[in-house]
């Protein structure tokens, strides 16, 4: 009976070790003092030191973060439109087409939406002058293009699974359709509204394949950036890039769920009180 | 919107029961489709002002279809609907003087109790003060004044029902519409609520109509109701008229307990009708109902508490005999199958008025017995 569980925990540590061992490697080389990459030659800070004077990355760094920004709130905003179309307005003409479109690039190759994108754009510019050229703009149009499908499907399985009367019992008071909209359907999806919106902005963050085709000159975002550096050989202050990437990331992964796991502990423990006071 | 609803203090709501000559909404010729389904076929029904009219059927069978064709969340495929003389169509949910109590209560689960009672009362034009001051009425009137900075989640369920309740009624409708109040309410907390909703009924004078699937709520609730299967209303009355005055064999068979036998009609006289049973191997009287006609074939109808069961042959003129078939005990009755000769079950309420235990029972299992029952009792069915 004893065999089980070793076998479980066997299988567990593979799995884990198959993802966390190469990252974890990656951290500790990014505190080699030695120039290779690969052949340790004692501890050392001094590549993040590097890292920050160095103004290509920073820049990079600085206009990665800013589209991510935009994008993701742009796309956060057509995605909850089109979310709330899709759960609230069960029979209307093109409702399948619509659906059909929205979630399709969750399953289109990377390459196949870049190179369609592309095309768009230069054909664009052909008839109507504008993008005049590729860069900040276009990326920033291929990033509301590719995280729109995740921001989309996120309010829209929060919505199926809202309780429709709500909205109904609002109307039912007097509320106006807008006025339901922003005192009952957007408060009760406002946890799906900012998942979503962190969900595009990572998306837009790490982007390689479909940014180097919206790209143009002198925009260089940094996954392009880190790209383009390891192709002529992994050096120790990417691995210092890489480690701090990750470990912002793990914070606020940490901080969130943190943060949401005490919300569910207080709600349930407010209804068991509830349920013992009054029963 | 009528201003009628609006701003005034509750004690100036209309005085209850004083059912005035006109009907207060008036539902005409409704029918509701989706598609090929017709959920609802031709209904017309006329509900009294300051009544609970409760809407009684199985599921599907179009009440509650009904009900939101008042609330204006469906519209009628055919027909009209008029509240207080207004024709509702065209007119949309929020702009009606009517609320709906939801099944699921559909508190918002962001606002505290006192901001859900309140909700509503933003649309109308009130002073701060007085919607205060109404919200405090309310929170008054179904007894949650000490809850009113809770949310939803931390009340329980019978809380939860109030406020939802409170809600509706904050903006004085003048029709208030309940969607299976009680559903979701377990056995105790229903029969204390049950009183509860009659009684803040009766110090509001709303309208009230209730949907429901269970029969016994609709007999406690209710003044009058309407049964319903397939979309149609099949009998609109009280609830005694609907128990003991059913006209079809479905409103008989929907309501209570009921065993159905084939009668021929032999004769009608006045009051009266003698028809032939055959299952009882005799003929018996009961109460001649319109539309009988002699040698047709008809349904006799008999409630199992109007039966008397005795050993010896009663002097009661409806009197037939059969075998124990089956009995429960049920502490304050028993509950006996009789089986008649040619195999009909009949099923027959005791009650246990005396403290006898097992031997004072009336019958046990393969004793013969005899069966009576007054003419009055016996309800025959043309439909």
């Amino acid at each position: 009976m004893n065999r089980r569980p070793t076998f479980l925990l066997t299988v567990l540590c593979f799995g884990f070790a198959f993802l966390y061992v190469p990252i974890v490697s990656m951290m500790v080389f990014s505190f080699n003092s030695s120039r290779l990459a690969t052949i340790w030659g004692g501890f050392s800070t001094k590549w993040y030191g590097k890292l920050l004077e160095n103004d290509q990355i920073l820049a990079a760094a600085k206009l990665s973060v800013e589209i991510a920004l935009i994008s993701a709130t742009l796309s956060t905003i057509l995605g909850t439109m089109a979310g709330i179309a899709l759960a609230r307005f069960r029979r209307f003409r093109g409702r399948m087409m619509l659906s059909g479109m929205v979630t399709s690039p969750l399953i289109m190759p990377d390459v196949i939406t870049g190179i369609s994108l592309l095309i768009f754009f230069i054909m664009l510019k052909e008839y109507t002058g504008w993008p005049a050229q590729r860069g900040f703009t276009t990326v920033t149009l291929a990033h509301i293009s590719i995280s729109l499908t995740y921001v989309t499907t996120v309010i829209q399985s929060r919505l199926s699974q809202a309780d429709l009367s709500i909205e109904e019992a609002a109307m039912d008071l007097g509320s106006r359709p807008w006025q339901v909209m922003k005192d009952i359907t957007l408060p009760i999806i406002a946890p799906a509204i900012l998942s979503g919106w962190l969900l595009a902005f990572t998306i837009s963050l790490d982007d390689v394949v479909v940014t180097s085709f919206a790209t143009g000159p002198g925009t260089t975002t940094l996954p392009i950036l880190i790209w383009s550096k390891v192709k002529l050989g992994v050096t120790p202050d990417i691995n210092a890039l890489a480690t701090i990437i990750v470990a912002v990331v793990a914070v606020a992964v940490l901080v969130t769920g943190i943060a949401v796991n005490r919300a569910e502990r207080r709600r349930d423990r407010d209804a068991r009180l509830a349920y013992q006071a009054n029963e | 919107m009528d201003s009628g609803i609006k701003g005034a203090p509750l004690a100036a709501a209309t005085a209850s029961g004083a059912a005035g000559g006109a009907p207060f909404i008036r539902i005409e010729d409704v029918s509701k489709s989706f598609g090929s389904f017709q959920a609802v076929r031709n209904v017309s029904l006329q509900i009294t002002k300051g009544e609970i009219f409760a809407l009684l059927g199985g599921s599907g069978c179009g009440k509650t279809t009904l009900l939101r064709m008042l609330a204006g969340f469906e519209t009628p495929t055919s027909g009209r609907i008029f509240i207080d003389g207004q024709d509702m169509t065209g007119i949309p949910a929020y702009e009606r003087p009517v609320n709906m109590m939801f099944q699921s209560y559909a508190l918002f689960p962001h606002m505290s109790v006192e901001k859900n009672i309140g909700y509503g009362l933003k649309h109308d034009r009130m002073t701060d003060a007085q919607r205060k001051d109404r919200v405090r009425e309310m929170l008054d009137l179904v007894q949650l004044t000490p809850f009113a900075h809770r949310k939803p989640h931390q009340i329980s369920g019978g809380q939860r029902q109030r406020v939802a309740l409170a809600r509706a009624l904050a903006r004085q409708p003048k029709l208030l519409l309940l969607d299976e109040p009680l559903a979701a309410l377990d056995k105790k907390l229903r029969e204390h609520t049950q009183f509860e909703l009659t009684n803040i009924q009766h110090k509001t004078g709303v309208t009230f109509v209730v949907v429901t699937h269970d029969q016994e709520e609709a007999m406690i609730l209710s003044d009058r109701m309407a049964v319903m299967d397939k979309g149609r209303v099949m009998q609109v009355g009280s609830p005694t008229d609907i128990y003991e005055f059913p006209d079809s064999r479905f409103v008989a068979g929907f309501i209570g307990s009921i065993t159905f036998f084939e009668a021929r009609v032999r004769s009608v006289s006045g009051a009266t009708a003698l028809v032939e049973v055959p299952a009882m191997q005799t003929c018996v009287t009961a109460r001649a109902v319109p539309g009988l006609a002699e040698g047709a074939l008809v349904t006799l109808a008999l409630r199992p508490e109007k039966i008397t069961l005795s050993r010896a042959r009663p002097e009661a003129a409806n009197a037939f005999s059969g075998v124990v078939h089956d009995l429960g005990y049920f502490g304050k009755d028993s509950l006996y199958k009789i089986a008649l000769p040619d195999g009909t079950t009949v099923s027959v309420n005791s009650v246990n008025a005396r403290r006898s235990g097992e031997s004072g029972r009336v019958a046990v299992w393969e004793d013969a017995v005899w069966l009576s029952f007054e003419p009055d009792a016996a309800i025959l069915l043309t439909a």
